[in-house]
Order: C-alpha cells, then sequence, then structure tokens
C-alpha cells in the first residue's frame, strides 16, 4: 500500500480529514524549507511541496511571492531532490507530494525526472498543466514506479469528464474548490463545495479526495466532512510575513499549522 | 514533419492539437479544461456559420477598413537598387495595426458566448488598445493586463485604452512585459472564465486562442492576394513575404493565402527581435535554437534554462519582446515552408530612419525589423524579385523612444 493511502487510513481512523500542507521548495531558503517540513511534520498527514516555476498560470500572488524568493535564491531540481532526501531520513517524515508545472519536467526529462522521485522517496506528484486526458501517458509511467499521479477536479468539469478522471485516479484526487488561482478568498459557500465533493465520492468512494484552494484557519472546519484538506497559500503568507520580519518562518509555520490542526482534530 | 496542401495551417493539429507532433496542445490547468472547450465548440460552429461569416465581413470593411492599401515603395526600391520592394500597409487599418482583426473577432464572439466583460494581454498596446476599441463598439467591459514596463515605454496606447474605458493592469511580476502580462491574463481568467471572455492578443496560447487569432488575421492575405493578381496578372515568379514575428499573428495573416506556394515562388521569412546589440536577450527562439518547453498552455520553441524557466528578454519592440513564439511558426520552421531570422533593435532603428526618409509611410519598431531583413536582401536580388513587407503599426506608439533613440520627432 502505499504511505498516501495510509495516511488517510490513518486519519479515517482517527476519524479526522487528512492535513495537506503546500510550501514552495527552496523558501526562502534550502535549509530553512527543510526546517519547515520537520516542523510542521508532528501536526501534518502529508507534505506537498511546491517547484517554484517563474510563470506559473495558476498561482496566486502569494505562492509566486515564495517561488520567487526560491528562484532568486538559486533553488534548482537537483536540490528539490535533495530536500526530499533528506527530509525523508527524519522520523516524523510524512509522505511527500511534489507540485509543480510540466516544463519543469519536460526539460529534466520525463522518465528521469520519475527515476529521481522514486530514488529520493518522492510520494506523489501533482502536475497543474498537464489535465487529463493529456496526463495519462506520464500518469501511467509514475504508476508503474509506484508513484502516484495526482488528478485534480475543478467546479468546472463535466460529469463525463469527472468519471473519466476518477476511473484513472491513482489513490488521491484533489478537488480545487473554486474558480481562482491559489490564494483566493473561498467564494463558494463551504455547504456547496461539500455537495461537489461528494459528487466525486460517489462515483468511488475509495479513493481519497481532498479540497483545496482558499483554505484559511478561519475556513477550514466549515471543509472538515472531507477526506482530506490542503492549506497552501495562507502557511506561504505567514511564511513570507515571518521573512519580511527575519524571524524564523519554521517557527511561524509550526504556529499556524498547529492551529490549522487543533480546528479539525 | 510535414505541411499539408488544401487544409488551413491552423487546422493541422492532431487530436491533440499539436501541429506535427510537437507543437502546440492544451497544457492549462483542470479550471480552464471547460471553457477552452466551450470556447472551442462555438468557434468550430461560427467559422461555418454563413451569418456570421457576413457580420464579420461587414465589420472588417466598414470598421476596420478592407482592403488596405498595398503599394510600391519606390523611392527605396530606387536606393537599395535590387529587388523591388512592395508594402502592405496594414497599419492603415482602424486603430493602426493588424491587432483590430483578432480584437474585433473576439468580441464577436464574446456577445455570442452572452459574456458581458472581455479581457486581453498587450505587450505593445496595439492588442490592448484594438480590444478596448472593439470593446466599446460592442458594448463590452474592458481590462488589459500590461507589464509596467510597456505601460511606461508604450505611453500613447495606453493613453487610447483609458480613453476607450478599458481597465488598464499593470503587471509587476517578472520582466514586467508580455510575457508576464499573458500569465497573469491567463490567472485572471482562471478566476472570472464563468463570466468573461479571455482573448489572447497574438497566435499563442492554448490552441483555441491560436486559432481565432489566425482566423482573423487571415483577412491580410485574403486581400493581399488579390491585390497581387490585381498588380501584376499573377502570383510573381519570384516574392518574398517578409514580416516581423512576436507571438506571429501578423505573420501568419500575411502568409495564409500563400501557403500552398511551392516556398521557391513564395518565400515566407519571419523576423524575430535580436534586441540590442551584442546583447544575449534575444527574443528570438526561431533563430537562435531555442528548445521545446511549455509556455502558455503550448509546446514551442521558447527561450529557457536548462531547468525549463522561461528566461528574460528584450527588445527595443514591447511586441516582439517575447520569450516564445506561435506553435504554427514551430511547425512552418520545421516543415522548412517558411525561414526566420532576427534583426537587431540597431537594424531595425536604422530600417525605421531609411523607410521614412524616402516613403510616405511610419512602420513602428516592429514592422520595421521586417523592413531591415528587406534592406539587407534586397540589393543582393534581381530587379523582377517582389519582396512584400508587411507594415503592420504605425509608429505613433513609439513616439516616446523614437526621440530618444533618433532624436526624431513624430
Ligand atoms: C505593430 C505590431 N506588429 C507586430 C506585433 C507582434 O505581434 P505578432 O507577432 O503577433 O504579429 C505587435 C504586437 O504587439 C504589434 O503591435
Amino acid at each position: 500500500m502505499s504511505l498516501i493511502k495510509k495516511a488517510f487510513q490513518i486519519c479515517k481512523k482517527e476519524k479526522r480529514p487528512a492535513l495537506l500542507t503546500f510550501t514552495v521548495a527552496g523558501d526562502n531558503t534550502h535549509k530553512n524549507s527543510l526546517e519547515i517540513l520537520k516542523s510542521i511534520s508532528p501536526y501534518v498527514d502529508i507534505c506537498e511541496m511546491g517547484m517554484p516555476h517563474n510563470t506559473p498560470v495558476a498561482d496566486g500572488g502569494q505562492i509566486q511571492n515564495c517561488s520567487h524568493r526560491a528562484l532568486k535564491n538559486g533553488i534548482k531540481i537537483k536540490d528539490i531532490f535533495k530536500i526530499t532526501n533528506q527530509y525523508k531520513k527524519f522520523k516524523f517524515a510524512k509522505p511527500i507530494i511534489l507540485m509543480g508545472y510540466f516544463n519543469t519536467i519536460k526539460q529534466f526529462g520525463e522518465q528521469n525526472f520519475i527515476n529521481q522521485c522514486k530514488k529520493n522517496k518522492v510520494d506523489g506528484l501533482i502536475v497543474v498543466d498537464l489535465p487529463w486526458p493529456e496526463n495519462k501517458n506520464f500518469a501511467a509511467k509514475c504508476k508503474k514506479k509506484s508513484i502516484n499521479f495526482i488528478q485534480l477536479v475543478a467546479p468546472t468539469t463535466s460529469n463525463e469528464r469527472l468519471k473519466k478522471i476518477v476511473r484513472d485516479s491513482h489513490d488521491m484526487v484533489y478537488y480545487i474548490s473554486m474558480l481562482s488561482t491559489t490564494g483566493g478568498k473561498l467564494k463558494v459557500a463551504p455547504k456547496k463545495i461539500i455537495q461537489n465533493y461528494q459528487k466525486i465520492k460517489k462515483l468511488n468512494k475509495n479513493k481519497n479526495v481532498v479540497i483545496g484552494f482558499g483554505i484559511t484557519e478561519k475556513t477550514i472546519a466549515s471543509l472538515k466532512k472531507a477526506d482530506g484538506l490542503v492549506v497552501g497559500s495562507a502557511l506561504c503568507k505567514s511564511i513570507t510575513d515571518s521573512v519580511n520580519r527575519r524571524k524564523k518562518p519554521a517557527i511561524a509555520a509550526k504556529k499556524m499549522v498547529m492551529k490549522l490542526k487543533s480546528k479539525i482534530a | 514533419m510535414k505541411i499539408r496542401k488544401g487544409i488551413p495551417v491552423i487546422d493541422q493539429h492532431d487530436k491533440n492539437y499539436m501541429y506535427g507532433g510537437k507543437f502546440g496542445g492544451n497544457f492549462i490547468p483542470e479550471t480552464l479544461k471547460k471553457p477552452v472547450e466551450d470556447l472551442t465548440i462555438l468557434f468550430e460552429k461560427l467559422r461555418k456559420n454563413k451569418e456570421f461569416l457576413k457580420q464579420r465581413d461587414y465589420y472588417f470593411k466598414n470598421y476596420v477598413g478592407a482592403p488596405t492599401p498595398f503599394i510600391k515603395l519606390n523611392n527605396l526600391t530606387n536606393h537599395l537598387g535590387g529587388a523591388q520592394i512592395w508594402a502592405k500597409v496594414v497599419a492603415e487599418a482602424n486603430g493602426g495595426a493588424h491587432k483590430i482583426y483578432n480584437a474585433t473577432v473576439h468580441a464577436l464572439i464574446c456577445k455570442k458566448a452572452g459574456k458581458k466583460y472581455i479581457v486581453g494581454d498587450t505587450g505593445a498596446g496595439y492588442a490592448g488598445k484594438m480590444l478596448s476599441m472593439a470593446a466599446k463598439k460592442f458594448g463590452l467591459r474592458c481590462k488589459i493586463f500590461m507589464g509596467a514596463k510597456d505601460i511606461e515605454r508604450q505611453k500613447p496606447n495606453c493613453d487610447a485604452m483609458k480613453k476607450n474605458g478599458a481597465e488598464i493592469v499593470p503587471v509587476h511580476t517578472g520582466s514586467k512585459t508580455l510575457v508576464d502580462a499573458v500569465s497573469e491574463c491567463m490567472r485572471y481568467w482562471v478566476s472570472n472564465c464563468d463570466t468573461t471572455h479571455m482573448c489572447v492578443g497574438s497566435t499563442v496560447g492554448p490552441n483555441i486562442f491560436i486559432k481565432i487569432c489566425a482566423w482573423s488575421t487571415a483577412q491580410i492575405s485574403r486581400e493581399l492576394i488579390v491585390q497581387v493578381k490585381q498588380e501584376f496578372g499573377k502570383i510573381p515568379k519570384k516574392m518574398k513575404l517578409i514580416n516581423c514575428v512576436g507571438g506571429g499573428s501578423s505573420a501568419l495573416g500575411f502568409w495564409n493565402s500563400f501557403m500552398d506556394y511551392n516556398k521557391n515562388q513564395v518565400e515566407m521569412i519571419g523576423v524575430e527581435a535580436g534586441g540590442p546589440k551584442n546583447s544575449k536577450l534575444h527574443a528570438a527562439p526561431l533563430s537562435t535554437n531555442a528548445k521545446v518547453g511549455i509556455l502558455h498552455g503550448a509546446a514551442q520553441y521558447v527561450i529557457q534554462d536548462k531547468e525549463g524557466q522561461i528566461s528574460n528578454t528584450a527588445s527595443i519592440s514591447a511586441g516582439l519582446d517575447y520569450p516564445g513564439i506561435s506553435p504554427v511558426h514551430c511547425f512552418l520552421k520545421d516543415t522548412k515552408r517558411a525561414r526566420y531570422t532576427s534583426a537587431t533593435d540597431e537594424e531595425a532603428l536604422h530600417a525605421h530612419q531609411l523607410v521614412t526618409k524616402f516613403e510616405n509611410i511610419s512602420p513602428s519598431l516592429e514592422p520595421s525589423h521586417a523592413f531591415a531583413e528587406a534592406i539587407k536582401i534586397a540589393p543582393k536580388l534581381s530587379k523582377d524579385t517582389v519582396i512584400i513587407v508587411n507594415s503592420c503599426g504605425d509608429a505613433k506608439k513609439d513616439r516616446d523612444i523614437l526621440k530618444k533613440r533618433l532624436g526624431k520627432k513624430i
């Protein structure tokens, strides 16, 4: 069984949604991004880590800021793999999902990238601009190496598409809560989001469906029926604030994650 | 890789919307899949609809102004002493550039889709200006995304946009130029695709935007092929069609009707932005052997580093200052139907000077790149060779740059 699937099972036993976080690799430095992962891990179930790209078509301001900072500090793909590798040696290490844009993978070489993921214990991949069915080939290559390719579903996804996407998904499906880039304000009623979520669950209750985009300390509790909840921009903002005040981002991140956890535990 | 005859080049993609199996596609976030699909269905329906075509032709004739002039540049020809140099003065179109075709068609489509809001990107400011004009004409609310650097260097077009009631959203990320404006515009559309129609200002982006744009600018060569036949009685034996390429929309429109001619008879030459002399920041992916990457939803030759980060480019011409290029041009390059080269900032400035000295037209910095190539090759060619340059933009918008670089007032 994949570590991702296992993480969801543990949460189910504890009758709570999984908490997933998103931080950017190399933000604001190689060392600090590893520190952040370590400090939040005891409270988190799955860690998503962004591979910074300089022309992102689906990221809001907060994540763009972090990516920009990381790139300015010279983060490279080989560093990202180093971070995952170092992180996975840590005793509270959780499953790790890399999230990014397809050009990063394409330039690295698809198979080469997957091999490096395997070697450095990456558990899953989210590729923002490689939707279904364009991702079929790549997703199959991931599956061969037991790496979870995570399909995204949006409010605009038609029922027809939804069925096919869920059918082709691995252990986890990511539901985008609303029409927005990351970091937008939650502009849809939580009830409505949960309705859409349940539509996906009905197609296959064995798939773990997480909800992301627009989730903050304020909104997280209202969505706790889901299998998992992803917090990205809110966390990235706390990191940015801490960096700007020349404080330790790992401490700020940990504080926020503890609070998030307390709202859904 | 092969180009087929008798099929519009924009339709020569496979079921994944890839040209030559390698360029284009729809590398977009899931949220945009449905709006892109809806737009694709709507456009395919409209382009077969006689009523819609009549409407398009009506506005092209009475609003854009068709046909734009086709003139011989006698003085320049005599000065260079080689091939004949002609110009298709698309800058005479309403608004002063070819961007009006795409803008008008998008406004019509937006109406058909029942949307009231339209957004678009712009570099030189022409795409934004034209979209603001079309929006005003058809009663749409308009927002234009523009890099902060471009807002500074293309003020006259910004003034026009504001006068037309459009909101200009300055983009401060990255290099603060067209590439960032397109990204920001796409991000805005991700958040607002339920109420808002998006216009991409050139033949770039997800496949449907490439198609709509090239289908719209095709008006240029529909006019030109008639004008050429009228002038010469037939298509001349040796003809060269020279056009600047940024995203590539004016070139695709300028070449479209000539695509099926043998390249020995009708050669197509695309001129990219070489940037400042001795600089390495060329916005010239086709003439500098850039690698294929993904930018703004499509696979294309793109200026990037080893890690797939899109590189900064520099050009005196905001309209050509873009690290990517239409996937259709990549296809034309690899099938060798078109040839691509570049001109530096200095060569473009010199070309602008020479053309305005000898002729009564004032090409903007973008087509000045095309003139630079014409000036370079004309003296070496025979007098029966017909060079046609697409003079696709007017230099009014460049007044500040020209004044600074040439001490010139226009
Ligand atoms: C006058 C003019 N020519 C050319 C271009 C480049 O665009 P394209 O390559 O799509 O024709 C622009 C873009 O803004 C322009 O304003």
